[in-house]
């Protein structure tokens, strides 16, 4: 079986994220991103290559939205309502309480500030989001009978998740975007360890390590107070949502700590909205920021006030949040061309900005003119501050995650191609795990897990969860499983062999440090939990495999057992010992046998060696004195000192076969009548 | 699979407990407090001047009556309010769960708030080490609520002081004697034997330690105890964060349905196809307290199978289960109520409704408030409680918690619930207690009062009963299920209206039917009187009945478990295919591990001799070929004629010539290979082998 991963955008790119991938037959799209960077149509993602005949509902059993950011929610209205898909869409309550709100903002800029022709209506995004199905955090959701999908938590944005899914053995997990470390009002990004064959994660940040968030904010919160100190005006140009709020929290707690009194403004409605979304939605917050809901929910922000259209040229300093972010038009575009000709005034702009908005401009280089369109020119004397936080993870995260994970292959997304190759390059060596970064528009190919289901019967079960020890101590010269000294070595004198793994394992580590240091010569212990050993698979044509325990696996043949044993009859040399005792025959059996007992049991110390009167036991060997006269098992014939002589009937199963032997081997050098 | 029934509860605040073993685990569900015998106490403060002379006299007649100790019953006065006990009230638990040993639980399932509050109790036990579960909401809930009950006994504490031995004073059985005979019966029960499971109230930081020891999980999260079992809670629709739950070991599949509703106001509804398992524990007993109170109801049939769409395919059933006469039916009795209070406001009487549900409370503040608008009335509306406020800032914070309703507010920017206007607009204030200053400035009557505890024993209900017990405009809004004579004793007396009222608190009798055949379990352990009505005969599935105090054993249906081998450890299996038929068959070799309830084979970690000898074998040689076999590794050996005789006709022995002497005897079921050189035996045992079947 093998999983299929065609990536339709952000493959060595960042922007209209959307990766589709086939699991055993069933089809995921993960995200369904727009790039804000294009205006033509490779703004979205070449849908045409899911389905050739454009058949989206036969072709995908479901979108898996991540968060609500447009690079991964952006196409998702023109996915659905133009080229028509209809079946289910996933996405965290968050993300679906605010990507209509995100979807209308972007449209509304697209069509009212750029004029251009719309793409999607605002009916089609209410039309789009009615097929959404909310998902909560954890909450395992069967999709149909084979496909099981799970959220986890991702930090980023609020709502963000991971999603994991699991179509038959094969499971896989896509990040999204994602941050490994806390900030002002999200948590980490939390995720169980599972078996994984493929891990698709972003990769922003694929090179960059950062310290500390605090002191990066602490920056931020200088400039903005450097700046509205001199009497200057602040302009934060942020997309509504996420940034927005976690900023608004930073400044607020500053504002109230440092008792400043210059107004923090919101530029329109929306984010009145947005922050009665985040009030509700608080238990999707950091720790920290969820505590302490019940007496002051930290939403409720205390010096941020609405701001209206007048107060553009109004005197006196102020803090501005103006959507859209990356000032790629709209209202913040509008300030900027008020108040950057001011050197008093300062911009603050994210880590990351798409290549095309004037925030990319304003951050590669110094610019002092930026030409809007043919006509306009801005003269840009403001100050500049670049914020070194991100919602993303740095690329010790992204490693931690992998490791944590441990995935059979990794796919990197979301990121810049050279870093990417250099992660890639990373992961591959230190981890040991192949690792893609597939352009978009291609495929990547990679074997899955199948697993084989059995039937066990519960003799089986029950004999595996009840330990199954065998100590064997031997000396150091005997060399009997040549396979253990060999895995061994010469210095560590134990091995341990253990089949029920899991259980023992801090045994096995116990006794390994114990002995590695203790024993360099001592006696070698053995110690076999072979359970797993006794039970058979058995596999019949088109009925289902069985695992049953060896003992009840002739009852389940309908078979009768045929024993195979070893037999031999050799003479052991009891000396004069059967003359000087002048005893009846019977008496006479068991004082050889006693005799033979005493040696054995010294012989072979770590063996319980039983006298049943009758007959010596060790294992399955058996060992009886022969009075007939013709044993058909006898194999040496010739006696020289047929007084001095009895002869042992032995007899053992194949399992004991190497201690036969051995026990032959005493017995031949044995000389009874010296002892 | 055993399961006990330990008790099945009694209203809405007091669930079903029981205990079920299964794979070796013991899990207890639910762990309730039994609140309707608390009316026995007397609530604080009781008017003093009053009592003081009542209570020196009814002192002195008692003393007399246990000089004489001549038959109580005769001179027994009525049931008044001097009867009630005065001292600090304890708490009746689970007599039944006192018989067990909490440290041998493994597993404690929440399936409700109401259901977590004697919870304390249990985990301040010695020895308590087991995992609890319950949903994230019920956990916040249970433990608002657990922190207002606390608060609101502290008031007792606070009046009788705080002498630890005192607490079960009136338990001593001289006092028992004193006890009036009907308070006697509720307290101890009619036979007077249930004096176990009495408990004094815990403390706050009772709470607090049973807190951290419960583990919270989503709806639909897996938890996965102890690698054999995989626990999940999906929504019942009782009451916000209450759940059903799903249990999968490697023997059985399990779901536990407690008292459940299909369409809910506020809570998430009823997810019932998630628990379509191999056997259903059914344990709601709600519509069987309304059965048992209409007699001669034995042997009618809980639904006309004729009425049942003929194949009652699935489609028609769901629609069944989906008929939405049971909300109409809720909403109208909510109306009715609005109506009363409207009516009692309107005379300028006052409104009292002392309820604990959330969910209600919740849909009645909206639906008041919409009635009084409409009259255009201007009367206040309080909620107090001590944890008032946290109730409702949480309530504003759960939307993944709540039904599609009140989602579908969310995403279309409304406010959840109508109460964040209300508190905005000044019609709704929230106070933690009736003397919080804030009250005393802003109180108005008439007025609407919502607050704890409807036992109208605890809280600020006892100090606004007294108020307005005398007036006769004022309204007191009870539920079902409270002994409202006890209850009101020490209120008369009583000139308040009084409706009662019960609100839908689990599956309706006519649905239990449909919603079996829908969930198509293997194994139905049902209640012994809904056992009854279920015609056992012609349904698909095998009904077990339990009843209370006894232990249900159930059968297993499945000897085999499922056992997952990974491609990897497959590889490595040498299998050998068995002579006759289509047979494969092979040693399995790995690492076994148990782990979501699934037994999984792993390929090992460390290097195995691989020369694997064949341990068992069966099947009877065939000699010709052995010997053919034999003569290809270079052995040669003849087959002895029969030796005639009737003893040994049936062993044969073949005799090796080359490279050395020796023999293989083969007998019925045996063969014994004798020669004297250890490398010429294993090729004799190879070649044997090779006949053979063997593994």
């Amino acid at each position: 079986m093998a999983i299929d991963c065609l990536v339709l955008g952000a493959g060595q790119e960042v922007g209209k994220s959307c990766v589709v991938v086939t699991i055993n037959g069933k089809r995921i799209m993960f995200d369904c991103g727009m790039h804000l960077g294009y205006h033509d149509h490779h703004q979205y993602p070449d849908f045409s290559r899911i389905s050739d005949s454009r058949d989206y509902n036969t072709a995908l059993s479901c979108v898996i939205i991540t968060h609500f950011h447009l690079d991964h929610i952006g196409a998702l209205a023109y996915f659905t309502e133009v080229c028509g898909y209809n079946g289910p869409i996933y996405m965290t309550y968050p993300t679906m309480a605010l990507a209509p709100l995100m979807l209308e903002d972007y449209r509304k800029v697209m069509v009212d500030r750029r004029g251009e022709a719309e793409q999607f209506t605002n009916d089609h995004i209410m039309e789009c989001m009615k097929k959404v199905v909310p998902v909560d955090l954890k909450q395992t959701i069967q999709v149909d009978e084979d496909l099981q999908i799970r959220a986890y938590y991702a930090g980023h944005v609020l709502g963000a998740a991971m999603f994991y899914a699991k179509v038959g053995d094969a499971a896989m997990v896509y990040t999204g975007d994602y941050s490994m470390t806390p900030d002002r009002h999200l948590g980490a990004a939390q995720i169980d360890r599972m078996q994984l064959d493929l891990l698709i994660t972003e990769s922003t940040y694929a090179t960059t390590i950062r310290d500390s968030k605090y002191g990066r904010e602490r920056e931020f919160l200088k400039a903005v107070h450097n700046c509205v100190a001199s009497g200057g005006k602040v302009l934060i140009p942020t997309f509504a949502l996420g940034r927005a709020q976690e900023l608004c929290i930073l400044l607020d707690d500053y504002w109230e700590r440092m008792s400043l009194k210059v107004p923090i403004y919101y530029s329109a409605g929306l984010t009145v909205q947005a922050n009665m979304y985040y009030k509700m939605l608080i238990s999707w917050t950091s720790q920290k920021v969820k505590e302490t809901y019940s007496t002051r929910n930290a939403f409720d922000f205390k010096n941020v006030q609405k701001f209206d259209r007048s107060m553009i040229d109004a005197p006196g300093p102020c803090v501005l949040f103006a959507t859209p972010g990356m000032i790629s038009g709209g209202f913040s575009l509008e300030v900027f061309k008020r108040w950057a000709p001011s050197k008093l005034n300062l911009i603050t702009l994210p880590g990351y900005c798409v290549a095309g908005t004037i925030g990319h401009k304003l951050m590669s280089g110094k610019p002092t003119k930026i030409d809007l369109d043919k006509d306009t020119q801005i003269d840009v004397q403001c100050q500049v501050h670049q914020l070194a936080f991100s919602p993303h993870t740095d690329s010790k995260g992204i490693m931690d995650l992998v490791k944590f994970l441990s995935p059979k292959h990794v796919i990197l997304v979301h990121g810049e191609k050279p870093k990417m190759a250099t992660l890639k390059e990373r992961i591959h060596s230190e981890l040991g795990i192949p690792c893609h970064d597939p352009a978009n528009n291609e495929t990547v190919s990679i074997s899955s897990t199948l697993s084989v289901k059995a039937e066990a019967s519960s003799m089986f079960i029950q004999s595996c969860s009840t330990p199954n020890f065998k100590f064997l101590k031997r000396n150091l010269n005997d060399k009997i499983d040549s396979s253990c000294k060999a895995g061994v070595g010469g210095t560590s004198s134990l091995f341990i062999r253990k089949c029920s793994g899991l259980h023992f394992k801090h045994l096995n580590r116990n006794l390994d440090a114990k002995f590695d240091s203790s024993l360099s010569c001592g006696p070698e212990l053995q110690v076999s939990d072979d359970r797993v050993k006794e039970g058979v698979l058995v596999m019949e044509n088109g009925k289902k495999p069985k695992v049953v325990h060896q003992d009840e696996l002739l009852l389940f043949l309908g078979e009768q057992e045929h024993e195979v044993r070893f037999a031999n009859c050799r003479p052991v040399y009891v000396g004069n010992l059967g003359e000087t005792h002048v005893m009846n025959c019977l008496s006479r059996k068991s004082v050889w046998l006693s005799q033979l007992f005493s040696k054995l049991s010294s012989e072979l110390s770590d063996r319980n060696v039983q006298n049943l009167g009758e007959y010596l036991q060790v294992e399955s060997f058996t060992l009886s004195i022969c009075s007939k006269e013709n044993c058909p098992y006898r194999t040496t014939n010739r006696i020289e000192n047929e007084c001095a002589i009895v002869f042992c009937c032995c007899s053992w199963l194949v399992a004991d076969e190497i201690l036969a032997w051995k026990i032959i081997s005493i017995l031949e050098k044995h000389d009874l009548g010296s002892t | 699979m055993e399961f006990t029934c330990l008790s099945k509860g009694g209203c809405f605040y007091f669930p079903p407990c029981h205990m079920l073993n299964i794979c070796g685990f013991r899990i207890q569900f639910d762990c309730p407090v039994d609140f309707s015998a608390l009316p026995i106490f007397s609530p604080v403060p009781f008017d003093f001047d009053v009592l003081s002379d009542k209570e020196l006299s009814s002192h002195l007649g008692h003393d007399s009556l246990n000089l004489e100790n001549v038959s109580e019953e005769k001179t027994e006065k009525p049931l008044d309010v001097g009867s009630l006990i005065k001292a600090e009230p304890c708490y009746k638990i689970i007599k039944n769960l006192c018989l067990w040993n909490p440290s041998f639980t493994n597993i404690v399932l929440i399936s409700s708030p109401m259901g977590m509050l004697g919870l304390p109790f249990l985990t301040r036990e010695k020895g308590f080490s087991a995992k609890i579960y319950a949903t994230e909401a019920t956990t916040k809930l249970g433990k608002i609520m657990m922190d207002d009950l606390v608060a609101m006994h502290m008031e007792f504490k606070q009046f009788y002081g705080s002498e630890d031995d005192a607490i079960l004073h009136w338990m001593r059985p001289e006092e028992l004697k004193l006890l009036h005979r009907a308070l006697r019966g509720v307290a101890f029960g009619q036979d007077g034997a249930d004096l176990g499971g009495w408990m004094p109230m815990y403390s706050a930081a009772d709470v607090k330690d049973c807190m951290q020891k419960v583990e919270t999980l989503r709806y639909g999260e897996e938890a996965c105890y102890n690698g054999a079992l995989v626990i999940k809670a999906f929504s019942s629709g009782l009451e916000i964060g209450a759940c059903n739950w799903t249990i999968n070991c490697p023997k059985r599949d399990i779901a536990y349905i407690s008292s459940s509703i299909f369409f809910s106001s506020n809570a998430m509804d009823f997810d019932y196809l998630a628990l379509q398992k191999e056997t259903i524990i059914y344990s709601d007993f709600s519509s069987l307290e309304l059965m048992n109170a209409i007699e001669n109801y034995t042997r009618v049939p809980l639904m006309d199978n004729n009425l049942l769409p003929l194949g009652s395919n699935e489609e028609a059933l769901a629609n069944l289960l989906s008929d939405p006469a049971e909300t109409v039916e809720e909403s109208e009795k909510l109306s009715f109520i609005c109506s009363c209070a409207i009516q009692s406001v309107e005379s300028g009487g006052s409104v009292l409704i002392p309820m604990n549900r959330l969910g209600v409370t919740l849909q009645l503040l909206e639906q008041i408030s919409a009635s009084l608008d409409y009259s255009n009335l201007k009367v206040p509306i309080y909620f107090i409680s001590s944890v008032a406020e946290e109730l409702l800032a949480f309530a504003n914070v759960i939307p993944e918690w709540l039904c599609k309703q009140r989602q579908q507010k969310l995403f279309s920017g409304e406010q959840v619930f109508a109460f964040v206007e209300l508190l905005k607009e000044k019609k709704l204030h929230v106070f933690p207690a009736v003397h919080s200053p804030k009250l005393l400035m802003n109180w108005q009557e008439p007025c609407i009062v919502f607050c704890p505890h409807w036992s109208l024993r605890l809280g600020p209900v006892v100090h606004l009963l007294r108020r307005w017990c005398g007036d006769p405009s004022s309204l007191l809004v009870l539920e079902n299920g409270l002994n409202v004579e006890l209850a009101l004793l020490p209120f008369k007396p009583m000139n308040m209206k009084v409706l009662q009222c019960s609100f839908q608190s689990g599956i309706k009798l006519e649905k239990v039917q449909p919603l079996l055949k829908v969930l198509q379990p293997n194994f139905a352990v049902l209640p012994e009187n809904l056992s009854r009505l279920i015609n056992s005969n012609t349904e698909s599935f095998t009904v077990f009945s339990y009843s209370e105090g006894k232990t249900l054993c159930v059968p297993n249906l499945k000897d085999s478990l499922e056992l997952e081998i990974t491609s990897d450890s497959a590889m490595s299996f040498c299998w050998r295919k068995l002579h006759q038929g289509n047979v494969d068959i092979t040693r399995l070799k790995g690492e076994l591990s148990l782990n979501c309830g699934k037994f999984k084979l792993f390929p090992e970690n460390a290097q195995v001799a691989t020369d694997q000898r064949p341990l068992i074998h069966w099947g009877q040689p065939d000699l010709e070929k052995l010997l053919t076999v034999l003569s290809k590794l270079g052995i040669e050996g003849s087959l002895q004629q029969e030796v005639s005789g009737a003893e040994s006709s049936n062993v044969r022995f073949i005799h090796i010539h080359d490279p050395t002497t020796g023999v293989i005897e083969i007998q019925e079921s045996m063969t014994i290979i004798s020669v004297v050189d250890k490398t010429l035996s294993a090729r004799i045992f190879y070649a044997l082998n090779s006949v053979l079947d063997g593994v």
